[in-house]
C-alpha cells in the first residue's frame, strides 16, 4: 500500500465523517455524533500514517535527496487538510460540542478531494532555493495558523445561522431542530476566539520563519512580494480582529464576519496568490 | 483659557491613545497593501503605459502606486500605528503595573460575594491555625500566600502568572523593535549584486538603488563555481561557488556558498544567487589541411580570427551545447588570405568525420570547448537585521504569553463567626474564565478536604 492509497482512504472517511455529523444534527442521535468524532479520529491517524509514509517514500524514490511531505502544492494542501483536522480535535477535546464537526469537517474533506482530482502527487527533487530546513518550520506553522482560521470559519458561520434564530425565539424552551444542537452562541463566540488565539501567534510564527529563511537564502527577509503582503494583509485582519474583542460592539455578528473575512484572506494567501498573482512562492502554478 | 487648551490636548492624545484608530489603521493597511500586489511594484515605465495606457501611468505615479510600500502615505500609515501603538501603551501600563506594585491583598466584600469562583464553609478550627494550614496547602498546590489582617480578619493573597499581564505590551514593543531595525537597516545597510567570473576576482559591487558601484575594503575572489542536476533532466540540484575573501593580497577567509548557505565577512553577507555563462567560450579546434593531412591545434575564443599557415583565417561565430540531438556543435568560417569572408557551416563535435566530406582546403575537428561560468551573488549589508530577530523573537514570546497564559489571583478571608471560624475563598483569571473555571473546582475539592481536615 502506497502513501497516495490511504491519502484516498482518508478522503473517503473524512467524507463519512461529514455525512455522519450531517446525520447528528439531522436524527438528534448521540451515538451518530460519537461514531463521527471516532471516524475523523481515525481518519486522522491514517492521514498521519500516511504523511509519514509519503516522508519515507520520497527518500526510497530520491535516495539521500528525500525530504518531508511540505514541499508543493499538493503536499502543502493534504497538510492544510490534516492541520485542520487536529486543531478541531483538540477544540472538540476540551469543548465537547460535536456538532462543530459538520461545519469543520467539510473544510478538511474538500481539501483532500482537491488534492486528489487536480493537484500533482509526484514526488520530485527539491529545486536548491527549497533545500532548507527552514521549509519544514515554515510549513507547519503557517499551516496549523491557518488550520485555527478555517476551524474559526466554520463556527462563525454556525454563530451566523444560529444568532438570527436566536433573537426571533422567545420562551423558555430550549430551541428545537438543527439549531438547537449547535452550541449556544456565547460558546460559539468563545470557539471563534479561541481558535484565532490559537491560529494568530502560529501565523506569526509562519511569517518570522518564512523572514528568517528569506534573509537566510536572499538575503532580504521583507521584500514586498505579494505573497508575504497576504500574509501581512491576514495578519492584520485576525490583529484588528483581536483588538476589537477589547471594544464593545465587536464581539458576536460582526467577530463572526470578520472571523470568515479573515478567512477569505487566508485562503486567497495560500491559493489565489499563487494562481492569479506572481511572485516568490511558485510552487501553486498549475 | 488653559481649560479649553487641555481639552485640546486631551482629544489629541485621546484620538491617538483610540482603540477605534488601531481597528480603522490596521484594516486600512490590510487594504492599501492590495494594491502593491495587483500593480507590479518598481516595473520600467514602458510596461505601466503599455498595460495601463499614459494617464493610468502618469496618476499611478503621482499617487506613488509605483512604488507603494515606501510611498509617503503608506510610510506614514505605519508612522501613525506605530504612534497610536506607543499612545495605547503609555495610557494601559500604569495600570497593569499597579498590579505589580500594589497587588489587591484584601478582597474586597464585592468580590466575596460575586465571584464566579467562590468556596464558602465554616471551619470548627481557630482561624490563626487554620491560616497557618491554608497557607501551606497553598504554597503547595498553587502558589506562595501574602497574609494581611484587617478588623479581625484574616486574608490571604496569592497570584500566578502576572507576567501574563505584559505579554500585549511585549508584542508592541516587538513591533517597534522590528520597525525600528526596518529602519536602520535601510538608512545604513545596501542590497546590491555582483558577477564573478570563475579564475576573477572583484572588489566593488553594484547597489540596486543607484548606478555606481560600492567599493568594498576587500577582494571576493571566485575560485571556481559548479552546478549539478538531478539525473535524467535540466533541474538544477545544487550550484555553489568556492570564494575566498582577500586583504592585501591574503587569503583571509575561505567557503564554499550555495543557496541556502551564504558567506558573511565585515558585515557584508554574499548570497549564491544565479549563475550563468560568461559568453567567452574557449574552443579547442583542431584543423587539418587536406592536401596534405597536416593537422594544426588552436585554442579559438568565439568571434576571433585565426591566421592559418598559409593565410586563410577562421572564426568560430556561435556554438550551441545541443544542436537538433547531435550534441555540441559550433558554426564558422574561413577567410581568404585577401580578407574575403566565406560561407558559414557548421561543425559537430561527436561527427568530425562530416566535415572531412564538405570538400575545401581544410577541415575542422571540435575537440573540445570551455564555457567558463560567471557566479552571480546576491550582496546584503544590513545592520539592522539583528535587531529585526530581536523583535520578532520578542513577538513570538509576548503574542504568546498573552494569549495561554493568564493572571490567577485567589483570595482568602477567615473570620470569627460565633465559635466557629468562616472561611470564604474567592478566585479569577483575567483571560481564559471557563479553563480556570476548572482548575478552580478541583482545588476547591482539595481545599474542601484541607479545611475539613481530612487527608486526601
Amino acid at each position: 500500500m502506497d502513501s497516495g492509497q490511504i491519502f484516498n482512504l482518508v478522503t473517503i472517511i473524512y467524507f463519512a465523517a461529514m455525512v455522519l455529523f450531517f446525520l447528528y444534527l439531522a436524527a438528534r442521535n448521540n451515538t451518530l455524533g460519537l461514531i463521527a468524532t471516532l471516524a475523523s479520529f481515525g481518519g486522522f491517524i491514517a492521514h498521519t500514517a500516511a504523511l509519514g509514509l509519503r516522508w519515507y517514500e520520497s527518500y526510497q524514490i530520491l535516495g539521500e535527496d528525500g525530504r518531508a511531505p511540505l514541499t508543493n502544492l499538493y503536499e502543502s494542501v493534504v497538510f492544510f487538510s490534516w492541520s485542520i483536522v487536529l486543531v478541531y480535535l483538540l477544540l472538540d477535546w476540551k469543548y465537547k460540542q460535536r456538532s462543530v464537526g459538520a461545519f469543520v469537517m467539510p473544510f478538511a474533506l474538500f481539501s483532500m478531494l482537491g488534492a486528489q482530482m487536480w493537484l500533482n502527487s509526484g514526488i520530485d527533487p527539491l529545486v536548491p532555493a527549497l533545500q532548507s530546513n527552514w521549509l519544514t518550520y515554515h510549513v507547519i506553522t503557517c499551516f496549523l495558523g491557518y488550520a485555527g482560521f478555517a476551524v474559526a470559519c466554520g463556527v462563525s458561520i454556525m454563530y451566523l445561522m444560529k444568532i438570527g434564530k436566536e433573537e426571533k425565539h422567545q420562551g423558555e424552551k430550549p430551541m428545537g431542530g438543527l439549531l438547537g444542537l449547535f452550541p449556544s452562541t456565547r460558546i460559539l463566540d468563545d470557539i471563534n476566539y479561541r481558535a484565532i488565539m490559537i491560529g494568530f501567534p502560529l501565523m506569526t510564527l509562519g511569517i518570522v520563519t518564512g523572514a528568517a529563511w528569506a534573509n537566510y537564502a536572499w538575503g532580504t527577509y521583507w521584500s514586498w512580494d505579494p505573497k508575504e503582503t497576504w500574509s501581512l494583509i491576514v495578519w492584520f485582519i485576525y490583529a484588528a480582529f483581536i483588538h476589537a474583542r477589547f471594544t464593545r460592539g465587536w464581539v458576536g455578528r460582526r467577530a463572526a464576519w470578520l472571523s470568515i473575512l479573515g478567512f477569505a484572506a487566508t485562503i486567497f494567501c495560500y491559493l489565489g496568490v499563487n494562481l492569479v498573482l506572481s511572485g516568490l512562492h511558485s510552487y501553486g502554478s498549475v | 483659557m488653559t481649560e479649553k487648551k487641555n481639552s485640546y490636548i486631551d482629544c489629541v492624545w485621546d484620538f491617538f491613545c483610540s482603540l477605534k484608530l488601531t481597528l480603522f489603521i490596521m484594516l486600512l493597511l490590510a487594504l492599501l497593501s492590495i494594491i502593491g500586489t495587483v500593480l507590479q511594484q518598481n516595473a520600467p515605465a514602458e510596461e505601466y503605459i503599455r498595460e495601463y495606457g499614459q494617464s493610468n501611468y502618469e496618476l499611478f505615479v503621482n499617487l506613488q502606486f509605483i512604488d507603494m510600500y515606501h510611498s509617503w502615505w503608506f510610510i506614514g500609515l505605519l508612522g501613525l500605528f506605530s504612534i497610536n501603538l506607543i499612545c495605547c501603551s503609555i495610557k494601559n501600563f500604569p495600570r497593569v503595573w499597579k498590579f505589580v506594585k500594589e497587588p489587591m491583598l484584601v478582597a474586597t466584600p464585592g468580590t466575596l460575594k460575586n465571584s464566579d469562583n467562590r468556596l464558602e464553609m465554616n471551619s470548627k478550627e481557630e482561624k490563626e491555625q487554620l491560616a497557618e494550614r491554608l497557607s501551606t496547602f497553598l504554597g503547595k498546590e498553587f502558589a506562595k500566600t501574602i497574609r494581611s489582617e484587617s478588623d479581625g480578619k484574616i486574608f490571604l493573597f496569592a497570584q500566578k502568572g502576572i507576567y501574563s499581564r505584559f505579554g500585549a505590551y511585549m508584542t508592541h514593543l516587538s513591533i517597534l523593535i522590528v520597525m525600528a531595525g526596518a529602519v536602520i537597516g535601510n538608512i545604513w545597510g545596501y542590497k546590491a549584486y555582483v558577477n564573478i567570473a570563475e579564475g576573477t576576482s572583484t572588489n566593488r559591487v553594484w547597489a540596486h538603488s543607484g548606478q555606481l558601484p560600492i567599493d568594498l575594503d576587500f577582494t571576493v575572489y571566485c575560485e571556481d563555481f559548479d552546478v549539478s542536476y538531478y539525473p535524467g533532466g535540466n533541474r538544477p540540484k545544487d550550484y555553489s561557488s568556492n570564494l575566498v575573501i582577500l586583504e592585501n593580497g591574503k587569503e583571509i577567509l575561505r567557503k564554499r556558498i550555495e543557496v541556502n548557505d551564504p558567506l558573511t565577512y565585515k558585515g557584508l553577507t554574499f548570497y549564491q544567487s544565479s549563475y550563468g555563462s560568461t559568453g567567452n567560450p574557449v574552443f579547442k579546434v583542431k584543423v587539418t589541411v587536406n592536401k596534405t593531412g597536416e593537422a594544426f591545434n588552436f585554442n579559438a575564443r568565439q568571434g576571433e580570427h585565426i591566421k592559418l599557415p598559409d593565410g586563410h583565417a577562421f572564426a568560430v561565430t556561435s556554438f550551441t551545447l545541443n544542436d537538433r540531438k547531435f550534441g555540441p556543435a559550433m558554426q564558422l568560417h574561413v577567410n581568404t588570405p585577401d580578407g574575403k569572408r566565406g560561407r558559414p557551416f557548421i561543425v559537430w563535435k561527436n561527427y568530425p568525420e562530416i566535415d572531412v566530406k564538405r570538400g575545401g582546403l581544410f577541415s575542422f575537428a571540435l575537440i573540445d570547448h570551455d564555457d567558463p561560468q560567471y557566479t552571480g551573488l546576491q550582496v546584503a549589508k544590513d545592520p539592522g537585521v539583528e535587531i529585526v530577530w530581536l523583535g520578532c523573537i520578542l513577538m513570538v514570546f509576548g503574542s504568546l504569553t498573552a494569549f495561554f497564559f493568564s493572571h490567577r489571583r485567589l483570595w482568602v478571608c477567615l473570620e470569627d463567626d460565633g465559635g466557629k471560624t468562616k472561611v470564604q475563598i474567592v478566585a479569577n483569571a483575567h483571560r481564559n474564565q471557563p479553563g480556570f473555571s476548572l482548575a478552580f473546582d478541583d482545588l476547591s475539592q482539595k481545599l474542601e478536604a484541607t479545611i475539613e481536615n481530612k487527608s486526601q
